[in-house]
């Protein structure tokens, strides 16, 4: 009943993989990404029986990390750097979102090739895993505005935090680390940022030399 | 302890240079805590302490045969960039200098790690500490270079994070207890699942080989090479590419142990030889020499690489040549930057006549340029010759020959600019900006120092040297 | 002579009571848009009207002209034919007969096509390329929704393919056939039925020559049109097999009133959509009924 669960939230995630892949906005982009991050953060707590306080911290630190913070982070960009929010694709969204279907596709017959433990053989999380990490190539290379490759890259590290769900009753140590990626993120946006008032404070430097210059 | 040390010292000296007031005494901490580290390695080197089997961190073979020349290579990079930093006053320094303290710590720490999930942490860690050195010049192009090495390098890091998630899958597969320190997955051997331990490999490689820019995932390293100050360029050729080539040689082993090494082996050769052809073609259309320097990084990326394909010997001359290889480059790297201070410009259209601007400078970087292209007496010609060697041996004369040829193709593309921008009659607007830089020999000694470190490795490289080469290759390849 | 009363009433209902669902959404519209809206019954005036009148023929046209709006009518009356009605079952049963309605509904479309090029008007070639345009990338969508229907019960007969509920699918099912069947009768977001602007004219450009008899009889081939996919719809995602004839009847109808209630309200609350963005959608509808097959085919989610 869990794993049904489960696969259900997994199948929700891969369902907002290719609205990612398919939108042309940049609000809805976040917006989708935040609602996976959500999801995400929920799935450990519908693994285990018993709740484990790493358990429940990666759990908090997803939600927190990947469903508000980021996100909220993303949009406070978008406006204080006040980009427009439409998309500029390099790939269309046809063929992406088409691209997206195929790796699915092709997610779940990779899948039956690999071996799986027992636990794991009737749970979506593998091909999951690797539609997500494709979706996130896909607009990683796909569109040019930096703030959607941030998306990209956060829904890439999404993929792999999925793949990291196999393991962290294993090895949780690995599954943890991958909070390190969202600190990546966390220095892209910064970036973004950081450019931004520079080159602000650029222009309104030279402004002020010619005015001086009159 | 002491090997605790290696890590701690320059992470406590990062957080001394965040707080310390005074910009102009501040660039100090640099050389003093790259003096430290120094002492310690070489002491470490010297006696080297006995590493538990299951310890998470500790200087083993591997570590003690590459770590020190890391060191050896930030302590000169650090006395260069006190003069540096005097000249470029006017940048505020503070995140600058606890950054590359913080590399030097979180490098030391990534070449002692022995566990999967360690090493990662680490090698992502220096990923991101690497991402203000990059800024440093805070112009847009040094923007653009640092979000292209952030990016490609951030997606290279996930994909490593992948695939060790991939191998830790296979142990868990095989039966294992969730213990991911190398000597446990080697020890696991046959028992991990071929098929995830060879998307592990993939996706590790790919990742690891991002980090170390190997073609055709080294499109971050022209641009961040190009625009970083010389120090910058020089540690992380010659440390930060290292840190992942030990990192994919580790898991080569392991890879090797589970009974797919001669498929590794393939991969390794193709995409060495790869990476030397791209730099190659890339170094005879480059007219930008700090740029060029970059496809020499790449090309160089190769020859370790390739060099790993092929065998015990193989690596042995491969970990030889990540030592002559990070010098040089250190040498060249550090007079190039003089160059481009001097000259106002890194291309080479606009650049000429260096031997009469800054006489110094250009006769290492001629100098330097030589030893990298493998002539003798310079190291790298002696650790190149160890990997055709090795090659030959295991009967690679095609790759031999293909790697013979990017060598040439190389050494055309590299004296092009070289000569190019060293000789002739310099411009005038060139002669007004090199008469503002003055040749001290705060930033003449340091490349000459590596320089002669290169000669003195061809000469006449130490027995101990060789010995901890060797006990890394035993540790790599364990005898049944 | 059971069946022959049997096949007679229900030619009855489908002919009678298709104007009506036109009339439901103009009237939704209108609420939404707070007027009072034209009458319910408005389409069976229109239709009585205009086919009173005479016909006006182009010099340059066959009489395929004529001819050919009454070949599409039959051709969507055949197709209402195949469609069973919960546990009524259909007028016409037999094996294969999905494929038949999928080729029937392309007859239709043909034959309009065909019809709309006879006047050589260069306007109404633009609509026809539009609307067979569209066309592809929606009848991949219903043939992949057909497909996973058929996958999902193991036959190729409209009775047994629509008699099991869908299990997972059936959400992802359902909203590919709607935005099918939104673009199928040329509905906002894709067409705009009320528009007359020219440039933006899709289905209704290409009945623009016709008039008379003919012109009626393709309004209420469209109206059986939208009435055969809502059924589709309602009976695709309900399962109504095993319900009691009246019930089911119930059931029936009142899912068709919810799906023209919610074209009506699409209608008031979107508008269309760029040529450019209208591929994006129908290749959403695609995956969805995609995916709707996958799901059927691993049974259950695997």
């Amino acid at each position: 009943m869990i794993d049904s669960n489960l696969n259900v939230l997994i199948g929700l995630a891969m369902g907002l993989n290719l609205l990612a892949l398919g939108t042309s906005r940049l609000p809805a982009l976040i917006r989708a990404m935040s609602v996976q991050g959500v999801i995400l953060g929920v799935m450990p707590l519908l693994m285990e029986h018993q709740l484990d306080w790493r358990v429940l911290l990666v759990a908090v630190a997803t939600i927190c990390g990947k469903g508000l913070l980021i996100p909220g982070l993303l949009r406070r960009a978008m406006r204080t750097v006040q980009i427009d929010r439409e998309l500029e694709p390099l790939i269309g969204f046809v063929p992406s979102l088409l691209l997206g279907a195929a790796g699915t596709i092709a997610a779940l017959a990779l899948t039956h090739l690999l071996p799986l433990l027992p636990e794991h053989a009737g749970s979506l999380l593998v091909p999951g895993a690797l539609a997500t990490v494709l979706t996130g190539f896909i607009l990683l290379i796909g569109r040019t505005k930096a703030i959607s490759q941030v998306c990209g890259y956060l829904i890439l590290e999404n993929g792999i935090y999925l793949f990291g769900l196999l393991l962290i009753k294993a090895m949780p140590l690995l599954v943890e680390a991958g909070v390190l990626l969202d600190l990546t993120v966390g220095v892209f946006i910064l970036g973004i940022i950081v450019d931004r008032i520079q080159r602000a404070f650029d222009s309104l430097d030279t402004r002020k030399l010619t005015a001086l210059h009159e | 302890m002491k090997s605790l040390l290696l890590i701690l010292v320059p992470l406590v000296a990062a957080a001394l240079a965040l707080a310390w007031p005074g910009q102009r005494t501040r660039p100090w901490l640099l050389p003093a805590a790259g003096l430290i580290h120094a002492v310690l390695s070489l002491w470490l080197f010297l006696e080297p302490p006995v590493v538990a089997a299951d310890a998470w961190l500790g200087f083993d073979p591997l570590a003690r045969a590459v770590l020190p020349v890391v060191s050896l290579l930030f302590l000169v990079s650090a006395w260069y960039a006190v003069s540096y930093l005097r000249i470029r006053a006017e940048r505020p320094n503070r995140v600058f200098i606890a950054a590359l303290l913080a590399v030097l710590g979180l490098l030391s720490a990534g070449h002692q790690a022995r566990h999967l999930g360690l090493l990662w942490i680490c090698t992502e860690a220096v990923t991101l500490a690497a991402v203000p050195l990059l800024h440093f010049n805070g112009t847009p192009r040094a923007f653009e270079a640092t979000w292209k090495y952030l990016l490609v390098g951030g997606t290279g890091i996930a994909l490593s994070l992948l695939g060790s998630l991939c191998l830790g899958y296979a142990s868990l597969y095989g039966g294992g207890d969730g213990h991911l320190t190398f000597v446990a997955l080697m020890g696991q051997g046959a028992g991990l699942s071929r098929p995830w331990v060879l998307i592990a490999w993939v996706l590790l490689l790919v990742g690891y080989g991002t980090k170390m820019g190997l073609a055709p995932m080294h499109t971050w390293k022209p641009e961040a090479y190009g625009e970083a100050p010389a120090i910058v360029g020089a540690i992380l050729a010659g440390g930060v590419t290292s840190v992942a080539f030990t990192a994919i040689l580790r898991v080569r082993a392991v890879v090797g142990a589970a009974g797919e090494g001669g498929m590794a082996d393939h991969t390794l050769l193709a995409i060495g030889l790869f990476s030397m052809l791209v730099a190659a073609l890339f170094l005879l259309g480059t007219r930008d020499f700090k740029r060029m320097l970059a496809y020499s990084s790449v090309e160089h990326m190769g020859i370790l690489t390739l060099g790993a394909s092929l065998g015990p010997a193989g690596v042995a001359a491969a970990l030889f040549h990540v030592w002559s290889n990070g010098l040089t480059k250190g040498a060249l790297f550090l007079s190039a930057g003089n160059l481009r201070r001097a000259a106002g410009s890194p291309s080479m259209d606009e650049v000429r006549g260096m031997s009469t601007l800054t006489p110094w400078s250009a006769a290492i970087f001629v100098a330097g340029m030589f030893a990298v292209t493998a002539c003798p007496p310079f190291g790298p010609f002696f650790s190149e010759l160890k990997v055709v060697r090795a090659a030959l041996e295991t009967g690679h004369g095609l790759a031999t020959g293909l790697f013979l040829c990017c060598l040439l193709l190389a050494f055309f593309g590299l004296t092009r600019v070289v000569f190019g921008i060293v000789d002739g009659r310099p411009r005038r607007a060139a002669k007004a900006a090199g008469k503002r830089f003055k040749e001290s020999a705060g930033v003449i000694l340091p490349p000459l120092v590596l320089l002669g470190l290169s000669l003195w490795l061809g000469l006449c490289p130490p027995r101990m040297l060789a010995d901890a080469w060797a006990a890394a290759v035993t540790q790599l390849y364990p005898t049944p | 002579m059971n069946s022959i009363l049997d096949l007679i009433l229900r030619l009855d209902c489908w002919l009678l009571l298709a104007p009506l669902l036109p009339g439901i959404i103009n009237k939704v519209k209108a609420w939404v848009a707070g007027r009072r809206g034209p009458p319910v019954l408005q389409l069976y005036y229109d239709l009585a009207r205009l086919w009173k009148k005479g016909v006006v023929m182009s010099t340059l046209a066959s009489p395929a002209f004529v001819v050919l709006p009454a070949v599409t009518w039959v051709a969507v009356l055949g197709a209402a034919m195949l469609l069973p009605l919960g546990p009524l079952g259909a007028g016409l049963s037999f094996r294969g007969d999905a494929l038949l309605l999928l080729y029937l509904l392309a007859l239709g479309r043909f034959c309009t096509a065909w019809a709309a090029m006879e006047t050589g008007s260069a306007f109404e070639g633009m609509g026809t390329v539009r609307e067979v345009s569209y066309a592809v990338l929606a009848e991949a969508a219903m043939i992949a929704a057909v497909l996973s229907l058929s996958v999902q019960s193991g036959s190729i007969s409209l009775a047994a393919m629509l008699a099991p509920a869908m299990g997972a699918s059936a959400a992802l099912l359902a909203a590919g056939l709607f935005i099918v069947l939104l673009a199928e009768n040329c509905r906002v977001p894709f067409d705009d039925p009320a528009t007359h602007l020219e440039l933006t004219m899709i289905h209704e450009v290409m009945v623009l020559d016709h008039s008379g008899p003919p012109l009626a009889v393709i309004l209420h081939g469209a109206a059986m049109k939208l009435l055969l996919f809502t059924v589709l719809l309602v009976q695709a995602v309900l399962p109504m097999a095993h319900l009691k004839p009246l019930l089911a009847a119930a059931v029936l109808a009142g899912g068709v009133l919810a799906v023209t209630v919610a074209v009506g309200l699409v209608e008031s609350l979107l508008a269309r959509f760029a040529f450019r963005r209208v591929p994006l959608l129908l290749t959403t509808a695609f995956l969805l009924c995609l995916f709707a097959l996958l799901v059927a085919w691993k049974g259950g989610l695997p």
